[in-house]
């Protein structure tokens, strides 16, 4: 054996990077698997699905297998009206998101909740499930739950469906996909600092506020604002729209790409959109020529633009 | 290349592999940095070339990353292996048909895994984005055959001792396969939230600690002793500099994310244990300079020497910066912003990328047995590096400092914004001319096989005569 002058080296080099490996893995693995689950790592988790990156249901991130996330005030079995609720539609064949499929990620009070109060181990992929946000108090320590609400009230998804008109739809899970695909978090952070951002970006994120979510996209080179309360800093889907069409229509010293493409070959009304006219006329307005920038087409029901805008404002 | 893949072992020249992987490099040199070009052009001026999904810098920035890091870096780092691991160990190479199956399967794989990402199919995970089925062809494919030919040329050697290059090697190719495969995990199975992020970032730190530093640094131990003709000044810094990586570098992964809501003693351990990152990067440096004792005539006269010993220099801010930013009192204002690009940047474009062009310049003579074409072009080649990074690194650093004081004092983003346009100008400039040198290499190696002066039998390359 060549080795043999080496082996006390071999052994020494075995514990160190050893001990490295316990102390930098495995101790905050045990760490972080211990933090419960916030009702905001539940929100995040329902909306987005399973995976926001490459998944077998979408192995080219257009938003296959995505939930829609609603906003209804009527009982979808029953029609009787309801305190305005959020609720996630898994239609059939929808992979569930990491906490109904492993219940253990959410934390033992979260997942006990879940699965006596909120029937999660009822729901099954095949036929769709419909799941709300809810929180028990225990003890005096508020336990937030995911409520299967197809197993508790029998609200399926293609009656809930029914109930939400499309202004009440937000289609969050495809959004995250484009988000992800387009880059968006090259420069926009999803992680206000927990240093300088309370002020101009809002509170910083907590420990539990991620279980199950993937991937978490907090990126790391912040070349533009951050986004994770964008939609309680500004809410306007129109301003969102003109934004994501061209930035400069809306901020003329933004260095943002142009996402025009998202639109798609036609926009809400079914007509083609003539991406050359437009940005003639644009480019006429932004030389002084015109006094009028062009109207910004509104983005079809599916297009991936009006995903990525639901993502967006959905970020609360 | 293709005709040696299922050729007899025998009939395969030794050497070939890293030829191979030598060419291969510094293409994917010249493609990386083009992207990275073409993207700083596209944030000085956001309409330079718009209206195509592909051709978006949200679609071509990992592109640049991973081109470089798999591509370039890594590339080099192989072709190094190739000859100088059988080269200390005064044997040939195990297996050259690995070695080129290797250079083969690398080329495709990550064609196939950039191609992949340029679609937008990404993991939308920062540094790991490749997609998970693309991480087990580089675990399989690319990494676990380089190791093995190093680690069974290590074994096969004949010589009795192991030289500290040779050290470096061996542990860092057996743990960029852990990193790799570890730094993945989250995708083979299905981790999530917080445990995801933090694996993001242990990759993201330990594939530069583990792999690209070492390595690179090995390469040094190898060139500057080897072109001199001096000694290495002590193997027991040697010894220090190999310990301390293994130790200090491979432990403050979560300052990263020194912002996020980890752990505290997560951050807090990571933060004090970042700072011992000095005690490598001074024992590499004093090693190698002090090595330079007599000869430091060859930092003007000699191109590899140039390179390393510029290489070697570099190492000494970026390791300043490496010890002191991430912990909590410098952090808070640098993180996010500029600056770390600029610091990325010294590592990878400023000192790995020098010490590896001068293992690609020497390695290629060597192997060839040609003289380089021309001392002149390679001179032009250094400059147009040289300078570019630093306007690339000037620049940024200022950018981030802007965005530093933007971010302490609340001011609106666009204002930020708006003062760094004329950096994000100068940032493309640096870059544009980083590439354009590396085409000129390209075109110079090309010559030099096809055209340099044959080198006679028992010479080393730096022994003849510069003709050009």
């Amino acid at each position: 054996m060549a080795f043999r002058e080496y082996k006390i080296g071999a052994r020494m080099f075995g514990l160190a990077f050893g001990t490295s490996m316990f102390i930098t893995l495995y101790m905050p693995a045990v760490d972080i698997a211990s933090v419960s689950a916030t009702s905001i790592a539940m929100d995040r988790q329902l909306s987005f699905g399973r995976v926001g990156g490459f998944s077998y249901e979408d192995p080219f991130l257009l938003g296959w297998g995505k939930p829609i996330t609603v906003q209804i005030t009527k009982d979808p079995k029953t029609g009787a009206a309801i305190q305005s609720t959020r609720a996630f539609v898994y239609e059939a064949d929808v992979p569930f998101p990491n906490g109904i499929r492993h219940p253990r990620i959410l934390g033992t009070a979260p997942a006990a909740a879940s699965d006596t109060k909120g029937r999660i181990g009822e729901a099954d992929e095949a036929s769709g499930a419909v799941f709300v946000v809810r929180e028990v108090i225990e003890g005096g320590v508020t336990v937030p739950y995911i409520e299967n609400v197809t197993a508790t009230r029998g609200w399926t998804p293609s009656a809930t469906l029914a109930k939400a008109a499309d202004s009440q739809r937000l289609y969050v899970g495809k959004g995250k996909i484009m988000f992800v695909r387009e880059g968006c978090w090259w420069c926009h952070t999803l992680l206000p600092e927990e240093t300088q951002d309370w002020q101009y970006f809002g509170a910083p994120p907590m420990l539990g506020d991620f279980n199950g979510e993937s991937p978490t996209a907090f990126g790391s080179d912040r070349k533009a604002p951050d986004l994770t309360h964008v939609g309680s800093r500004n809410s306007s889907r129109e301003w969102m729209m003109m934004h994501f069409f061209n930035p400069r229509l809306v901020q003329p010293h933004s260095i943002m790409p142009r996402y025009d493409y998202l639109w798609g070959e036609t926009d809400a009304s079914g007509k083609a959109i003539d991406y050359d006219g437009w940005r003639s006329a644009y480019t006429a307005y932004a030389n002084g020529e015109t006094v009028y920038a062009p109207d910004v087409p509104v983005p079809a029901k599916d297009s991936e633009a009006r995903a990525l805008i639901d993502f967006v404002l959905n970020l609360k | 290349m293709f005709k040696y893949l299922f050729a007899k072992a025998e009939d395969i020249p030794a050497g070939s592999a890293a030829v191979y992987f030598g060419f291969s490099s510094i293409v994917w040199f010249v493609i990386g940095t083009g992207l990275g070009s073409f993207n700083a052009a596209k944030l000085a001026f956001p309409d330079f070339v718009m209206g195509s999904e592909l051709l978006s810098f949200g679609h071509m920035r990992q592109v640049h990353v991973l081109a470089v890091i798999l591509g370039w870096i890594s590339m080099a780092f192989a072709m190094a292996m190739m000859y100088i691991t059988p080269a200390l160990g005064n044997t040939k190479l195990w297996s050259e048909k690995l070695g080129v199956w290797n250079c083969f399967l690398w080329n495709v794989g990550l064609s196939l895994g950039l191609f992949l990402l340029w679609l937008g199919v990404s993991s939308g995970r920062e540094y790991s984005d490749l997609p998970w089925f693309i991480d087990i062809v580089v675990i399989l494919g690319v990494l676990l055959p380089l190791g093995i030919n190093v680690w069974m040329t290590i074994k096969t050697r004949r010589t009795q001792g192991i030289y500290t290059t040779n050290w470096f090697f061996g542990a860092a190719t057996f743990m960029v396969i852990i990193v790799f495969t570890v730094g993945n995990s989250p995708e083979f199975f299905q981790l999530t939230g917080l445990t995801e992020a933090y694996l993001t970032w242990w990759f993201a730190h330990n594939v530069l600690g583990l792999w690209i530093t070492p390595v690179a640094a090995a390469i040094s131990y190898y060139v500057v002793p080897k072109v001199t003709g001096n000694p290495l000044y002590s193997h027991r810094i040697g010894h220090l500099h190999f310990w301390s990586v293994v130790v200090f570098y491979s432990t403050p992964a979560a300052h990263h994310l020194m912002s996020a809501p980890l752990p505290e003693w997560l951050k807090s351990f990571a933060s004090v244990e970042g700072v011992l990152i000095l005690v490598p990067a001074i024992a590499f440096v004093s090693n190698l300079l002090l090595t330079m004792t007599g000869k430091w005539r060859m930092f003007v006269e000699n191109i590899e020497i140039k390179f390393t010993i510029t290489g070697v220099l570099m190492a000494i801010p970026l390791n300043m910066q490496g010890g002191f930013q991430q912990t909590r009192a410098i952090n808070w204002y640098i993180h996010g912003t500029g600056w770390i690009v600029a610091h990325a940047h010294l590592a990878l474009l400023g000192f790995s990328t020098f010490l590896e062009a001068a293992a690609v310049y020497y390695g290629l003579q060597t192997l060839l047995r040609r003289k380089l074409y021309s001392l002149g072009l390679a001179n032009f080649h250094f400059w147009m590096l040289l300078i570019g990074f630093t306007t690339y690194w000037v620049s940024m650093t200022i950018a981030g400092l802007i965005q530093g004081a933007g971010k302490i004092y609340e001011v609106p983003y666009i204002d930020v914004i708006i003062a760094e346009h004329p950096y994000m100008i100068a940032r493309w400039v640096g870059g544009t001319m980083v590439f354009l040198g590396n085409c000129v290499w390209l075109y110079n190696m090309y010559k030099t096989a096809i055209a340099g002066t044959a080198i006679p039998e028992g010479r080393l390359p730096h022994e003849l005569a510069y003709e050009r």
